[in-house]
């Protein structure tokens, strides 16, 4: 008996529930702007990454790091049919690491930090990492190893990239605190310099520093002397609190926002914890309210169409634009964090014609890409499936945070009104903001 | 050890293999994975995703369904599809969990095509090989399977092993074709860039195949056996260009098949000098430059499917030690940029870009 075939548009009258498609076969849009876990992990400084995967699996990630121009901080160790079949898996890899860190102590370029991705061959068959894991570090006493996995099947587990995130900073040690310091750990990209976080913990005689700022490996590990450890990034959320945890030190959770309220309600956890002085936020609205202002002028009522790579809160994004008289109409996502709950409930309550459209499932590959009016994108994805070259071009929340992060949505709204870009050219780039020989 | 990389690429693999072969031909691809087979191929290994709408999926496998054998699920959603999206066939690719844990394909596409009336074949895969094997084993699949009995023309062929991997400059298809009528023949079908499964299914109507690429060989014996075609194994190059229409005007008269990229290569070569990559390319190329009078050069086969293709003097290297064992004494490398990590000190690369190993970054060289 056939299963009954799930839609994958729906309005967001129609959404009852968080989960909005029913799961299928998907696809790939031609938008790589977001990171993967090789970029990601790219951002400890000085650490080399070696993979353990077949051919097929290793194909994605050593090409990320060569359009990098990183190859030399990528290693891998293939994985064939006679391993499995040998039951030999275990003895490969742990070989295989060996060997890639012998070629680079020859060469005078052993690596403090090594970052290890065995996949899910590994969990199938039962591989003991921990028996790998020592036999490394009685190998190689002196460098780090951090256990990461790439195993996107353990879908009942925490995202590699979550698990990730927090394994990066497993070398951070307990070190004398700085009680001057907060670092900012998990997001790929460091937080804008006008933002409210940076200008009101300055206000407050504190630090914010972050991964992206460290020069070398030491710097890196003295994150780890920071009293204060925030997470503005859903996916960093999970491995920073471990962290805090581990080190005995303060854990704020302050994820980009575009609720007034919300904000509202971060600088005031931010004020009881680091007794940080208040923002003047009425004059920070206002500014907002003209920001916004501004783009409705030369955005108009074109149609908007927005999707869940350029921020963790699309829905969120959708409400504050709704509610200052954009028209919204599409929303391209495969599902609603329990951060958006509230966001989607508004929807339902106030524009319940909004589109919610997948990315992934499979009529969407044949949907038509022409719309009868222009339409302004805020997002790769949304770009393509929108066949428009008006598009707001960044991805993962970028560095917008706070009031700031508002005012900046705005204004990059009204710059890729007034200024197509080359969609074609752009979005097929792989990280969008890292290292890239395109 | 020959697992370990520390510095090259891999080369793509059989699941992309695959669906690069298949993409043009109105099919519909699944491949039976997790996350990340998709994305890696439309990101690095396929160069019309943006602009033309093949239908290549993954299934999203999860944990739960490949360890209790939920193969309805995936049944299920491979059936939806294809009644959804209308596709002339479908293919399903094997992935390494789901090789592991052992799922019957082949069973899978007798299921898919009792419930569709779609033809559906199974491309064996697992993520372990090359995309020489995938590839070549997706055309063998077409050979099989839509080749219907035709009437043999005279002065026609088929190119057969023509996929962006190998062939990614912008107007290679055009170029193939230009080289066969140049040659005096008309081409019935090019596998597979820029034509249609109808012209695929009318192959056996061409007097001799034109093997262009490793990923050619396994489609041309199937097609040998099948109709009795014979093919000629090379890949137009330069000075060897006007041999290799010798070859299939030979080929066609005698019924026999010929392997030029091999079998006029000079029978030692000089010493230093190296090509490293596909052994159809790189033999046509080493052909090229001995009948254009330049000091000849060995092959450094560095995908998986040798066939017969090479030499006595050329060495088929698995992994970057035994490609950096061969090319030690190297001062000339005609390779991939990304090869130069592993050339010795004052060799010089000269380059020559390969989508199946640099990706796009070879489109971009090129």
């Amino acid at each position: 008996m056939l299963k009954r075939l799930g839609p994958s548009v729906v309005t967001a009258g129609e959404a009852t529930s968080t989960k909005l498609f029913e799961s299928r076969l998907e696809f790939n849009p031609p938008a790589h702007g977001v990171w993967n876990i090789v970029h990601v992990g790219m951002l400890v400084p000085e650490a080399h990454q070696i993979y353990v995967c077949a051919v097929n699996c290793m194909r994605g990630v050593v090409l990320t790091a060569a359009e990098m121009g990183m190859a030399d901080r990528f290693s891998c160790v293939i994985l064939k049919e006679t391993d499995i079949v040998r039951g030999e898996v275990e003895q490969v890899t742990l070989e295989g690491i060996l060997d890639v860190l012998r070629k680079l102590e020859l060469r005078d370029a052993l690596p403090p930090c090594v970052i290890v991705f065995p996949v899910c061959t590994h969990h199938f068959l039962g591989v003991s990492m921990g028996r790998v894991y020592r036999g490394l570090r009685r190998a190689y006493p002196r460098v780090d190893f951090v256990e990461a996995f790439m195993d996107p099947i353990m879908k009942r587990r925490l995202s590699p990239d979550v698990r990730l995130r927090k394994a990066m900073y497993d070398p951070l040690e307990r070190q004398p605190v700085d009680d001057g310091l907060v670092a900012l750990l998990g997001s790929d990209f460091s937080l804008d310099a006008d933002c409210d976080l940076r200008t009101v913990l300055a206000m407050g005689g504190y630090r914010l520093e972050d991964v992206q700022g460290c020069a070398d490996y030491g710097a890196f590990k003295r994150l780890g002397a920071a009293a204060t450890i925030v997470a503005a990034y859903p996916n960093a959320a999970y491995g920073a609190q471990k962290t805090a945890k581990r080190l005995g030190r303060r854990f704020l959770y302050l994820p980009s926002s575009f609720s007034y309220a919300e904000i509202a309600g971060e600088h005031a956890e931010l004020r009881e914890a680091l007794g940080l002085p208040r923002l003047d936020e009425e004059f920070e609205v206002s500014r907002c309210e003209d920001a916004l202002e501004a783009a409705l002028a030369e955005v108009g009522d074109a149609p908007i169409a927005i999707d869940a790579s350029v921020h963790p809160r699309p829905l969120g994004l959708a409400r504050l634009l709704l509610e200052h008289g954009f028209r919204v109409r599409e929303i391209y996502l495969d599902g609603v964090t329990d951060e958006e709950a509230a966001a989607l409930e508004w929807l339902r309550a106030n524009a319940p014609d909004v589109e919610l459209s997948s990315i992934v499932l499979p009529e969407l590959r044949v949907a038509p890409r022409e719309r009868a009016e222009d339409v302004l994108a805020i997002g790769q994805k949304a770009a393509w499936f929108c066949g428009t070259n008006r598009f707001v071009n960044i991805v993962e929340g970028a560095g917008l945070w706070g009031y700031a992060g508002i005012r900046t949505i705005a204004r990059l709204m009204r710059e890729a009104w007034v200024t197509p870009k080359d969609t074609r050219d752009l979005i097929p780039r792989k990280g969008l903001g890292c290292a890239s020989c395109f | 050890m020959r697992r370990s990389q520390r510095i090259l690429p891999v080369y793509t693999g059989d699941v992309s293999g695959a669906c690069s072969a298949l993409f043009e031909l109105g099919g519909m691809v699944v491949i039976h994975d997790p996350s990340g087979c998709n994305s890696t191929y439309n990101t690095h290994d396929e160069t019309r995703w943006y602009d033309h709408d093949s239908l290549i999926f993954i299934s999203g496998l999860v944990e739960r369904d490949a360890i209790l054998g939920n193969d309805e699920k995936f049944l299920d959603d491979v059936v939806d599809a294809a009644r959804e999206l209308h596709p002339r066939f479908v293919a399903l690719c094997n992935s390494p969990i789901p090789f592991i844990t052992g799922t019957d394909f082949r069973a899978l596409c007798k299921l898919v095509e009792r419930r569709t009336g779609i033809p559906c074949f199974y491309v064996s895969t697992n993520g372990m090989h090359d995309y020489t094997v995938g590839a070549g084993g997706a055309f063998a699949a077409i050979a099989e399977r839509f080749v219907q009995e035709g009437r043999r023309r005279k002065g026609t062929l088929n190119i057969l092993g023509a996929t962006p991997l190998d062939f990614s400059e912008r107007d290679a298809p055009v170029a193939l074709r230009a080289f066969a009528e140049d040659a005096g023949f008309s081409v019935t079908s090019c596998w597979a860039m820029g034509s249609t499964l109808e012209e695929l299914t009318r192959a056996s109507e061409a007097a001799v195949n034109l093997v262009v690429s490793s990923v050619g060989i396994p489609a041309a014996q199937v097609l040998r056996k099948r109709f009795g075609t014979p093919y000629v194994v090379g890949r137009p190059c330069g000075a060897f260009s006007a041999a290799l229409a010798d070859e299939l005007h030979a080929a066609a008269i005698a019924d026999a098949c010929a392997w030029p990229c091999r079998d006029l290569r000079a029978p030692v070569a000089s010493d230093a000098r190296y090509v490293v990559g596909e052994p159809v390319d790189a033999g046509s190329f080493a052909v090229a430059c001995e009948l254009a009078g330049e000091p000849s050069v060995r092959v450094v086969c560095a995908t998986e499917s040798a066939y017969d293709l090479l030499a006595p003097q050329d060495v088929h290297a698995d992994g970057e030690e035994d490609v950096e064992v061969a090319l030690a004494d190297a001062k000339v490398a005609y390779a991939d940029a990304l090869y130069a990590p592993v050339l010795p000190a004052g060799a010089r690369l000269i380059a020559r870009p390969h989508l199946a190993f640099s990706g796009r970054m070879a489109q971009a060289a090129v």
